[in-house]
């Protein structure tokens, strides 16, 4: 128990910028929910994480070349890319279906496969080989679906973007209406699909050699070459977990809107955003220090600002620039702890 | 017991090693050979080969030509991790450690415990726990992030995970220039232990006691050849730097001038900080020399950062020439009234830009003085760069080459022309000499000495006590954020000051 003590006192101290996180969303989404006429129900918690789901998972792919200390540029139009595939091949019987989701997120995966391994064997920064591959990407994407359609099962729309009850019912797995089932019935599906990645993928990833590489590398790169550590297979998968975690949002985008739609501005908004989701969290730029859960978090307090304009009559033409100040307002919170610098060669190391 | 083996078999053997860089020739034809169960000590000036030949040994440097035998098998190693699997492991002078990463998941990152495939946190616990223990750092919590160690105890946890990887041959390059004397100490217990175990230990050090207490056998390098092997005690001391340097060096350290009283001109009134700093008095002369001593970690360093305006909060008064300072920035200190530079502690990264040119490391505190308005003036430029260069006698190539290029020694002679450039009344110095060669200190000694001739007023933190005898007029130990003694004159000498250090005399000098 005093070892659970120190361990948990120990990760608060070490991981100040996401607790700070996790309290700002708690304490927005509270007030959120207090301000909104119908706040507090199922229904405006549905309706939310629908409208989160796809930006928190491109958060969580951003995050992973983040942590090597470097960017990548094409998770939205890899995202926007697997949404096509997606409206292309999930439909038809429940195999067809299941088919096509896992060829969807294995195209997403080969993709960032591809990103890795240009950026290790061919020597180069992320950052210009994302840019240059994720218009590739956005270019198959308008191939696929010159113009916006696609179908997607009806019944899995429905299942997905619910609650836990309707995705029982759709599916007739058991009676919705049990007794045992009910505490746990309103949670909203994508939120379970969201904390599913996370547990099932992110966590085994990072306590995994290959994950701790990754942080080793944005820490210290030449430390972790010293160190006989992995590199380049450590970055190839970074970069296919970030492909694999942009597919999950494509997939996800296409089930929701029933469709494929290779929007080009859509994708670059959402690869910016994904960006600031990733800071919001507190994972450093630099590289070595944060991870996926803070990026996840991050993502729902970007979505929950907007979500303000909804229940505050603010002029829609404002919007951007009220979000833009909020961002900056936001990410500086992270920037207090300099304040409490006492020694100002820290704030460069 | 230890009966004297020199019938250890060679368990590394070298044949015919020559590595080039970019045509310079850093080994030419080497052969060695080093015996399980033996410390062996390598020596050399800066640029004499010794890095290149354990990064070889150690498969960091590839290609190279000749043959290397392990245990009399030929082996070519092409990534530190097949030498480390293969038993060879180096604990570098720059350290690999991850600062983001905690004490355990370093200690084990190469080959963490492992459960259903998953990093066990909990064996690597105790596993760093236990590789602690044995070096005495039972003190170091393995949750903490290295981020937040001193230098020494990331040291002392390099070390761990270098024992984590079981060696058979273990190569210490200069791994105890950050030490303090009580892991020092560690260090030499567990040498003798790995020597018991059969482990040959190979040893890199600028400090000749040290060497001469702990190895049984030495080899010299010189400008990239192996000049010689022998067993401790066939060669004097005297006999060995003059195989190093190639040259008779009579006196270790500069004549200093007689004992005398100098007016202060840079005053340290109360200085507090945080509780690092608990009230400091100590002044210092134009002229003057005044050493800095104790255990590492007693609140030197952050006196010399408090001095030069890098740390907020700081209480009490500093003054100059009678005129109280507050440099709130190293920009500011270095162009106040007063001027004031500091070497600092890590040139790596405080000290350099290493992948800058020599020329722009060398103007890099003093831009606005090869200036013409905004824009640099190259000839004004190139004239500060040459006479940088030949005041300091700096062995560059071309002064446009990346810094990173020149060996230790020369590197730190870059950052002490750096700040000479800027004209400074008060010089701090940071363990000038830390991981340098017998020369380039002597050649640092001899510029302190002559500085201070010229009117400067001269700061000097070693942890190296023999330099602080050789090289000041008066020495001020601290001990848990106060200076507790100040030694004069005659009165500087180790003895006195190893007691100063541990706090334990009675005979203090008021």
């Amino acid at each position: 128990m005093e070892s659970f003590k120190n361990a948990l006192a120990a990760s608060i101290r070490q991981s100040r910028a996401f607790y700070g996180a996790v309290a700002l969303l708690v304490i927005i989404y509270l007030v959120y929910n207090i301000l909104h006429p119908h706040g507090f129900s199922s229904a405006v918690l549905v309706q939310n994480a629908n409208e989160m789901a796809a930006i928190a998972f491109l958060a969580m792919a951003q995050t992973v070349p983040v942590l090597l200390g470097g960017l990548d540029l094409s998770v939205g139009a890899v995202m926007t890319l697997t949404s096509c595939i997606a409206s292309e091949l999930v439909h038809g019987s429940p195999a067809t279906i299941l088919f096509g989701m896992v060829m969807t997120l294995l195209s997403g995966t080969a993709f960032g496969l591809l990103n890795g391994i240009i950026v290790v064997y061919g020597r180069l920064q992320p950052i210009i080989v994302t840019l240059a591959t994720g218009a590739i990407a956005i270019g198959l994407a308008l191939f696929i679906r010159p113009k916006p359609g696609g179908e997607i099962d009806a019944d899995l729309n429905w299942a997905v973007t619910n609650s836990l009850r309707d995705l029982v019912e759709t599916y007739h797995l058991f009676n919705p209406d049990a007794g045992w089932f009910a505490p746990v019935a309103w949670i909203p599906v994508p939120l379970l699909a969201l904390l599913a990645v996370a547990v099932l993928v992110w966590i085994p990833f990072r306590k995994s050699v290959t994950g701790r590489t990754v942080y080793a590398i944005g820490s210290a790169e030449g430390a972790a070459y010293m160190s006989g550590l992995p590199i380049n297979r450590a970055k190839i998968a970074a970069f296919a977990l970030a492909g694999f975690f942009a597919a999950c949002g494509g997939l996800y985008l296409a089930i929701q809107t029933s469709s494929g739609n290779a929007d080009v501005m859509q994708a670059g908004a959402y690869t910016l955003n994904s960006i600031a989701a990733v800071v919001l969290g507190g994972t450093s730029l630099l590289g070595g220090i944060g991870g996926a859960i803070a990026s996840l978090v991050g993502a729902c307090i970007l979505r929950v600002i907007s979500f303000y304009f909804r229940i505050v009559s603010i002029d829609p033409l404002l919007q951007p620039l009220i979000e833009g100040l909020v961002l900056l307002a936001a990410v500086s919170l992270g920037a207090l702890r300099t304040l409490r610098v006492k020694n100002n060669l820290d704030l460069f190391r | 017991m230890s009966d004297k083996t020199s019938a250890g078999m060679p368990i590394i053997e070298l044949r015919g090693i020559s590595k080039s860089f970019s045509g310079a020739r850093a080994l030419k034809e080497v052969d060695f050979s080093c015996r399980s169960g033996s410390t062996h000590a390598i020596l050399g000036e800066n640029g004499a080969g010794k890095s290149t030949l354990i990064k070889i040994m150690s498969g960091v440097l590839q290609p190279y030509s000749g043959e290397m035998r392990l245990n009399g098998q030929q082996v070519r190693f092409r990534s530190p991790s097949e030498a480390a699997r293969a038993g060879i492991v180096c604990i570098f002078q720059e350290l690999s450690l991850m600062p983001d990463l905690t004490v355990a998941d370093n200690i084990s990152i190469s080959d963490p415990p492992r459960r259903f495939g998953l990093i066990d946190g909990r064996a690597q616990r105790h596993r760093a726990e236990a590789l602690l223990a044995r070096i005495r750092c039972e003190d170091v919590n393995p949750n903490t992030l290295v981020r937040d160690l001193s230098l020494s105890r990331r040291q002392m946890v390099e070390i761990a995970k270098a024992l984590g990887m079981a060696p058979r041959v273990l190569i210490l390059d200069e791994a105890t220039s950050a030490l303090t004397s009580r892991d020092v100490e560690t260090v030499y217990g567990l040498l003798g232990e790995l020597k018991a175990e059969n482990v040959a230990s190979l040893f890199i050090s600028h400090r000749m006691h040290e060497v001469e207490r702990l190895c049984d056998t030495l080899s010299v390098f010189r400008n990239g050849s192996h000049v010689d092997t022998f067993m401790k005690g066939e060669r004097s001391p005297a006999e060995i730097v003059r195989m190093m340097i190639g040259r008779d060096v009579e006196a270790h350290f500069p004549q200093k001038p007689a004992p005398r009283d100098t007016a202060p001109y840079f005053e340290i009134d109360s200085l507090t900080w945080e509780n690092r700093l608990k009230g400091i008095n100590l002044t210092v002369g134009r002229g003057e020399i005044v050493g800095l001593g104790g255990l590492d970690g007693q609140g030197q360093k952050e006196l010399l950062l408090a001095l030069f305006g890098v740390l907020r909060g700081v209480g009490g008064e500093i003054r100059a020439a009678g005129t109280p300072i507050s440099p709130s920035s190293p920009h500011a200190a270095k162009t106040g009234k007063t001027r004031i530079a500091l070497v600092p502690e890590d040139r790596k990264t405080e000290g350099l830009m290493l992948p800058m040119s020599i020329a722009d490391n060398l103007l890099a505190a003093s831009f606005d003085r090869v200036s013409s308005g905004p824009f640099i003036d190259s000839g004004k430029e190139k004239a500060a760069v040459e006479e940088g260069i030949r005041k300091l006698q700096i062995k560059v190539n071309k002064a446009t080459d990346a810094v990173a290029t020149l060996s230790g020694g020369n590197q730190q002679k870059v950052v002490i022309a750096k700040w000479l450039m800027t004209e400074p009344d008060v010089i701090l110095l940071n363990d000038p000499t830390r991981g340098i060669d017998v020369g380039t200190k002597q050649e640092i000694y001899k510029l302190m000495r002559e500085l201070a001739d010229e009117g400067k007023a001269i700061l000097f933190y070693s942890t190296d006590y023999a330099e602080l005898v050789g090289c000041c007029d008066r020495v001020a130990v601290m001990y848990d954020g106060t200076i507790t003694t100040e030694l004069k004159g005659s009165a500087i000498n180790e003895e006195a000051i190893v007691a100063a250090s541990l706090n334990i005399n009675t005979q203090s000098a008021a």
